[in-house]
């Protein structure tokens, strides 16, 4: 009996699964991430905690990417006034100011060489800012140490929103076949609800061969490579199982992808992130 | 009598008691716990398929001598956006007999009900055309109008689409009567100006209720239009808080701006020795000083202010002399009688902020950073018997003051245009204006020999005077006692 009553339920649960479709196969691999390796709360203020954290400041030009490039608008810094701890929350805040030639400040910190890992859990709490031309985002970068190029290194966007849609995310894959506007994406919408009133988890569970993406207690996306073959016609090339991948937060302004702030974009506007937390995979159980 | 004296010995103890209460809550001015306001039904629905608890009449219509047409609300079997009726708006042509726009509320049939728990009045509209309707929101009840909320020309499509009104501050509605209002004219393609081109359209209305939707955020509040005044005031005057605005932020990532009423806003001046605000946004003037007029809604600091200067009581122009009644033609003063139906600024420059205030019956206008400001008055006058113009001006602005008054006459056929109209201006010198006093400019009848900035070439004819013109630099003046006089 009990058994036949798993059957009916396993056939149920999965007949659900199809029906809600966002994709290939959606028998979702689900691992279980239970062991913190790695946290950063915010719990000091005023200070950034330089053993997780890098910055990434200018405009993209010392990197060889103007613009950062998609075109943004923002010169990053690390000054108090673009990225500060505050009551035990991180702070990025967007300035419209003339600043080193460019009209908007802001901050992007990265944890390459210090916080980095191959799979995982990675996750963080965020309340976004809204307005035409905000680009917000959680992502992570394949390391490059080896001498690999973007995007065979790989890129992992967690959350990406911009702000002149307020109740919607967008979990997003970049690889060999498939990076910038061919990218793979899939975008949530919440549920009455929005990015810049309240704080949302935002993460990934990130596996040998799959990525999963979830919105507070919503899993909404998995990828595989089936689908990046599916997306790619076969071009595309998974380069999810093969380095370690750092975290990036950034909040930037303008851009290819969210235009140009326009004049009822309120400056400044403020990233607050509670905590980031990376989860190991393991095998337990 | 037994019962009696028992009843007796519980009053007795009930009184002590509360005695203590009071007592031991005196130190405190919070309500008690056992303190319960009246509650009132928070019935979201105003309109499904047909009215939900509003009065009897359903429409209560704007006053059909105002225009209102009261016969073009209805309802409509044959369309729905959900369910089988919607409410249907025949928006009239300007020369409709019954009425030349739509417009009026719904009330609750009720005490009034409990809103606190809705973000927003919503409703699934659609068009015959996509016109625009000029006004929809919600608390109007026709007599205090105390939480009115207005949002102005929404679009219209051909397909149903959803609006939202956002309640500035939900926590003020705990006991609200008026559902809707709207209020909606002809359809203008031709040249956007109320001249009677105008056609009709229909509008349908469904699905009409309060909601509590997550969506709606950003709050931000303004008065003044959001910009930060700098003016003068005198002791005894008052002042309306004008341009009242709170924009949100939609779902779509649109912003919604709406007009709240006063009392969603908490005023305050920040010197009460020289000014208070009173809930309906009546600053009252008191004292010398300086205070800034700064507002909160929900909490919120508004966007603008008005900072006020005030040098002290009001002192008038000086009055004008007694003169026979043919030997005056009066625009604008309290000491004779003037032209019928003043106005103003028939035409004026973008920024001058024009007021009128009465101090003890001796009106006086304000022109605040004048352009240049048209008076005009019912008819035209024939001044050419008179021999002066006279003026009182008060500078109220300090650096390089520029004043020109200019006429300008309609010509035989009395009508603004066709070819016959003529003016001309004078400008007094600035040596004579003085800020913060009363300067009488008596200025010859043939002296307007200027070409104006209008474009007319000077001197202009005398027998059809339709409007006294004011052009100044951007300077601010208090004005009186506009008249014309002969010797």
């Amino acid at each position: 009996m009990n058994k036949n009553l798993n059957k009916i339920i396993g056939s149920l649960y999965i007949s659900c699964l199809f029906m809600m479709g966002c994709g290939t196969d959606d028998t979702q691999t689900v691992a279980t991430f239970n062991t913190l390796v790695a946290e950063d709360n915010f719990d000091v203020d005023g200070q950034i905690n330089t053993s997780f954290w890098n910055f990434d400041i200018g405009d993209g030009s010392e990197q060889g990417i103007p613009g950062w490039g998609n075109n943004e608008l923002q010169f990053y810094t690390d000054r108090p006034e673009n990225v500060t701890v505050e009551n035990g929350f991180l702070l990025i805040t967007v300035r419209e100011e003339d600043f080193n030639g460019a009209q908007y400040t802001s901050a992007r910190l990265q944890t390459k060489g210090k916080i980095q890992q191959r799979y995982g859990r990675f996750e963080a709490r965020i309340r976004l800012p809204f307005g035409q031309g905000m680009w917000p985002a959680f992502w992570l970068l394949g390391d490059d140490s080896d001498g690999s190029i973007w995007p065979q290194i790989g890129e992992i966007d967690i959350m990406e929103n911009t702000g002149d849609a307020p109740t919607e995310i967008f979990g997003t894959v970049h690889g060999p076949g498939y990076s910038g506007e061919n990218s793979i994406s899939k975008a949530y919408t919440l549920e009455d609800n929005r990015v810049d009133t309240g704080f949302h988890v935002y993460g990934i569970e990130w596996g040998p061969d799959y990525i999963n993406y979830y919105v507070d207690n919503v899993l909404y996306y998995q990828i595989t490579p089936e689908d990046v073959d599916e997306e790619t016609d076969g071009e595309g090339e998974w380069v999810f199982n093969d380095r370690q991948f750092y975290i990036i937060l950034n909040l930037a302004v303008g851009g290819n992808l969210p235009g140009s702030p326009n004049a009822e974009t309120v400056f400044p506007q403020t990233m607050v992130v509670d905590y980031v937390r990376v989860y190991e995979f393991t095998n337990a159980n | 009598m037994k019962m009696k004296n028992i009843k007796h010995i519980d009053l007795k103890t009930i009184c002590s008691l509360t005695l203590v209460l009071v007592i031991l809550s005196s130190c405190e001015r919070d309500l008690s716990d056992e303190a319960v306001f009246a509650t009132f039904p928070n019935t979201a629905e105003i309109f499904t398929d047909s009215p939900v608890g509003l009065t009897d009449e359903f429409f209560t219509s704007f006053d059909p001598a105002l225009g209102a047409n009261p016969e073009a609300f209805g309802t409509d079997d044959n369309v729905a956006y959900e369910g089988n009726s919607s409410i249907r708006i025949d928006v009239p042509a300007p020369n409709d007999p019954n009425g030349s726009f739509v417009g009026g509320i719904f009330l609750d049939r009720g005490a009034g009900r409990d809103l606190t728990g809705y973000t927003a009045l919503s409703f699934w509209a659609r068009g015959s055309i996509t016109a625009t309707i000029g006004l929809v929101g919600f608390g109007t009840d026709f007599e205090d109008n105390k939480f009115a909320v207005e949002r102005s020309n929404i679009q219209l499509s051909t397909d149903w689409r959803k609006y939202i009104v956002p309640i500035p501050d939900p926590s003020k509605l705990v006991q609200e009567r008026g559902m809707f209002i709207f209020s909606a004219g002809g359809l203008d393609i031709i040249d956007s100006v109320p001249n009677g081109n105008e056609i009709g359209y229909t509008f349908w209305i469904d699905e009409l209720r309060f909601e509590d939707l997550g969506t709606i955020a950003q709050l931000r509040p303004a008065i003044f239009s959001g910009e930060d005044l700098i003016e003068q005031g005198f002791v005894g005057s008052t002042r309306l808080i004008t341009d009242l605005g709170a924009t949100f932020n939609a779902s779509n990532g649109e912003d919604i701006t709406v007009g709240p009423a006063p009392g969603y806003f908490d005023f305050s001046s920040s010197n009460t020795n020289v000014a208070f605000v009173n809930e309906l946004g009546l600053i009252e003037i008191v004292g010398e000083g300086t205070t800034t007029i700064t507002g909160q809604l929900n909490g919120v600091l508004a966007e603008g202010s008005l900072n006020l200067e005030v040098l002290g009581s009001f002192v008038g122009a000086e009055t004008p002399p007694v003169r026979d009644p043919a030997d005056v033609i009066s625009i604008f003063s309290d000491a004779y009688a003037n032209v019928n139906n003043l106005n103003l600024a028939v035409f004026n420059d973008a920024n001058v902020q024009i007021q009128t205030q009465n101090f003890n019956g001796d009106r006086i206008v304000t022109y605040d950073n004048l352009g240049f400001v048209g008076l005009g008055w019912d008819g035209t006058n024939n001044v050419s018997d008179m021999t002066h113009l006279h003026i009182d001006v008060q500078l109220s602005s300090s650096t390089n003051p520029a004043l020109t008054v200019e006429l300008i006459d309609f010509g035989a056929d009395n009508s603004d245009g066709g070819g016959d109209d003529t003016g001309g201006g004078f400008t007094i010198p600035s040596s004579e204006l003085t800020e913060g006093a009363w300067v009488g400019i008596d200025i010859p009848i043939n002296a307007f020999t200027q070409p104006t900035g209008g474009g007319f070439s000077g001197s202009p004819n005398l027998n059809n005077i339709a409007r006294v013109v004011l052009v100044s630099n951007g300077s601010s003046f208090i004005v009186d006692n506009i008249y014309f006089y002969r010797e």
